[in-house]
């Protein structure tokens, strides 16, 4: 384990992480993201959804800094009084599960058609890059848009608040597994076609676990870069859906959620419900793509 | 030597490949199929413990002979027998599949860039459930290493570690694993270094000896050829122009095409003589010439050779398909420099 941490300190990687100013900050950003929503139960400084502690006469309180602001709540408050800086470490929860889950179904999903299609080859390449093609062609919002219809129309309505979470998951994996797909099936073209893959037929392992064992190792590294700007991405598509109100259900706020509440009031001037989450959910992905980007570069040998 | 069953034995095989364009675009164009006849025809048997080699042009099919003989490609016409049974039938019970392995000509492509050389050659031990231990099987790894002239201590290495000669090693040892009895040798040596081609040659030569081996050897290089085979089938276009005991082959070439070959065999003592190249390009297999494929390229070429396809007749110990070697008419063309010397 020492050696392997040694190892990556000693790697192009990180000496290439190292050079990029960009890429440190936005690493360092991402990090306060992702910290701050993974422990915000432990160090948020209020629990937005204890209605108990909720008080109205706190309601629409400004910023600190701001004349009728107080040091209690940093960010202000929103109609209900909830703290902002809380809501808004709890609604980064909701938006970076949902935007890992999703991202993580979409790669499991293409990596799985991509290596099919790509090693089989054939009538199954044909079928499936098809598909593929067409769905490429409907923007991926629209097909989470589709899904999220179809499921509110499918079942009752307490159950769909329950399952709310998995299906904004699911229409958002699904509408974005072709990437992955088409990345994994160019590599799996051309591996399959060299000799390790052919020394392993001639011995006759069985097709899945060539696909497995020989080709998998050999075409996950462009997936992992795909992977990381898809995040952002994903974290975005959750945003739009629940600032149209089709995403995460309202008993579990994401910054989608709070800066589409947050609307309502900006002309109203209590202008701090909707831009701090706003800034929050920029700051988040900005980094996050900023760092796929440098992935990329650094993961390109063509361009060290 | 040579057992009553031969160990390997193809009989009319052939193989095509459909390289026609997509069905729209040929509709619209109105264009035929196009069918790439990469195999067409061949014959051969290989005794148990000797080596056939088949040599040629690139593009003359030899390649696609090898795929055909461990069942990586399904023949179009013609069968493939091992050791008395079909070879797709042989190659559905692992115990048959375990004696057939194959050695790939490019060290770098053949071997699993992300895996442990000690995982490399242990994939057919584990496929083949042939050792059941983890320690029994890291000793046999150890062995096989061992063997082919490399240290035991390697097997934790990556292959990028590894130099072009070192890999082709790993190959074999990976080959020798399943304690196979025949190896297809797919141009093995092509891709290294001169001095190394004599070591990997040298070491494949020893393990037949030591362990009965039979090869089934391709290879574009005819000196490279001399040196391990007992018999050599000269390819051309997909079809055997001629097959002969390889000192048979050396000292009397009887193939116009074979003559032309050796023509071309680098050699110190005829620095400064004259050759006689072979003219033109390999026609392309797509739309192979009439009758015999070399006319266009052959100088005792006539009329005969021009419309009918010559068959692989005995001519001394040598199997030959020439109309001209059949007629006697090959005296026209002179012997090449090499097999003067050789006789």
């Amino acid at each position: 384990m020492a050696a392997a941490i040694a190892r990556f300190f000693d790697s192009d990687v990180w000496w290439s992480f190292k050079r990029s100013p960009v890429t440190v900050a936005s690493a360092i950003v991402a990090a306060i993201c992702i910290i701050g929503a993974a422990l915000a139960p432990f160090i948020a400084p209020h629990n937005p959804f204890d209605l108990a502690s909720l008080n109205l006469i706190d309601a629409f309180k400004p910023p600190s800094w701001a004349e009728e602001g107080t040091a209690e709540y940093l960010l202000g408050t929103d109609d209900q009084g909830r703290d902002m800086l809380s809501a808004i470490m709890y609604g980064a929860r909701v938006s970076l599960l949902v935007g890992l889950s999703a991202t993580l179904f979409a790669t499991l999903l293409g990596v799985s058609v991509g290596l099919l299609a790509g090693y089989v080859g054939g009538a199954v390449d044909g079928l499936l890059m098809r598909i593929c093609d067409v769905q490429l062609t409907f923007p991926s919002i629209l097909v989470a848009l589709l899904v999220d219809g179809v499921v509110r129309a499918v079942v009752p309505r307490e159950v769909h608040d329950q399952i709310a979470l998995f299906v904004v998951i699911f229409a958002i994996g699904i509408s974005e597994w072709p990437k992955f797909a088409r990345t994994v099936r160019g590599s799996t073209l051309v591996e399959r076609n060299k000799e390790y893959v052919q020394a392993a037929r001639v011995i006759g392992v069985p097709k899945l676990r060539i696909m497995a064992s020989h080709v998998l190792p050999n075409v996950v590294g462009p997936v992992l870069v795909v992977a990381t700007l898809n995040l952002g991405l994903a974290i975005l598509a959750e945003a739009t859906l629940s600032f149209l109100g089709v995403g995460v259900p309202p008993t579990q706020p994401s910054l989608g959620t709070l800066i589409r509440i947050g609307n309502d009031f900006l002309f109203s001037g209590e202008w701090w419900i909707t831009i701090f989450p706003g800034l929050a959910l920029v700051a988040m992905v900005l980094s996050v793509n900023l760092l796929g980007d440098w992935l990329r570069d650094a993961l390109n040998p063509k361009l060290r | 030597m040579a057992d009553a069953t031969p160990m390997f034995e193809v009989r009319d095989l052939a193989r095509h490949f459909d390289v026609s364009r997509p069905f729209l675009q040929r509709l619209v164009a109105r264009e035929e199929k196009r069918i790439l006849r990469a195999v067409d025809g061949i014959s051969f048997a290989i005794p148990k413990g000797t080596t056939l080699s088949l040599v040629g042009e690139s593009g003359c099919g030899k390649s696609t002979v090898a795929r055909l003989s461990v069942g990586l490609y399904t023949p179009t016409a013609g069968a493939v027998i091992f050791d008395g049974r079909d070879l797709a039938e042989a190659r559905a019970l692992a115990d048959q599949r375990r004696r057939m392995q194959m050695i790939f000509q490019d060290p770098y492509a053949s071997l699993n860039p992300r895996w442990r050389v000690a995982d490399i050659i242990a994939e057919p031990i584990r496929a083949f459930g042939l050792v059941t231990s983890h320690s029994a099987q890291q000793d046999r790894v150890a062995e096989l290493l061992t063997q082919v002239g490399l240290s035991p201590l390697d097997r934790q290495k990556f292959p990028h570690e590894f130099s072009g000669g070192q890999r082709q090693r790993i190959s074999i040892a990976r080959a020798l694993s399943s304690n196979p009895e025949f190896l297809v040798c797919d141009e093995p040596t092509s891709a290294l270094d001169v001095s190394v081609q004599a070591q990997i040659l040298n070491l494949m030569k020893e393990l037949q000896q030591r362990l009965g081996l039979t090869y089934l050897f391709i290879s574009h290089n005819l000196a490279v050829v001399r040196q391990v085979s007992d018999r050599i089938g000269v390819m051309y276009l997909g079809r055997l122009a001629e097959l002969a005991p390889a000192e048979t082959l050396f000292r009397t070439p009887r193939h116009p095409y074979t003559r032309a070959l050796m023509e071309a065999i680098p050699d110190l003592e005829m620095t400064g003589r004259e050759r006689i190249p072979v003219g033109g390009e390999v026609p392309s297999p797509i739309t192979p010439p009439s009758g015999c494929a070399f006319h266009p390229r052959c100088p005792l070429a006539n009329d005969r050779c021009k419309r009918e396809r010559p068959e692989l007749k005995p001519a001394g110990d040598a199997m030959v398909a020439c109309h001209a070697v059949e007629e006697g008419r090959d005296d026209a063309m002179p012997m090449p420099a090499i097999a003067r010397d050789a006789a």
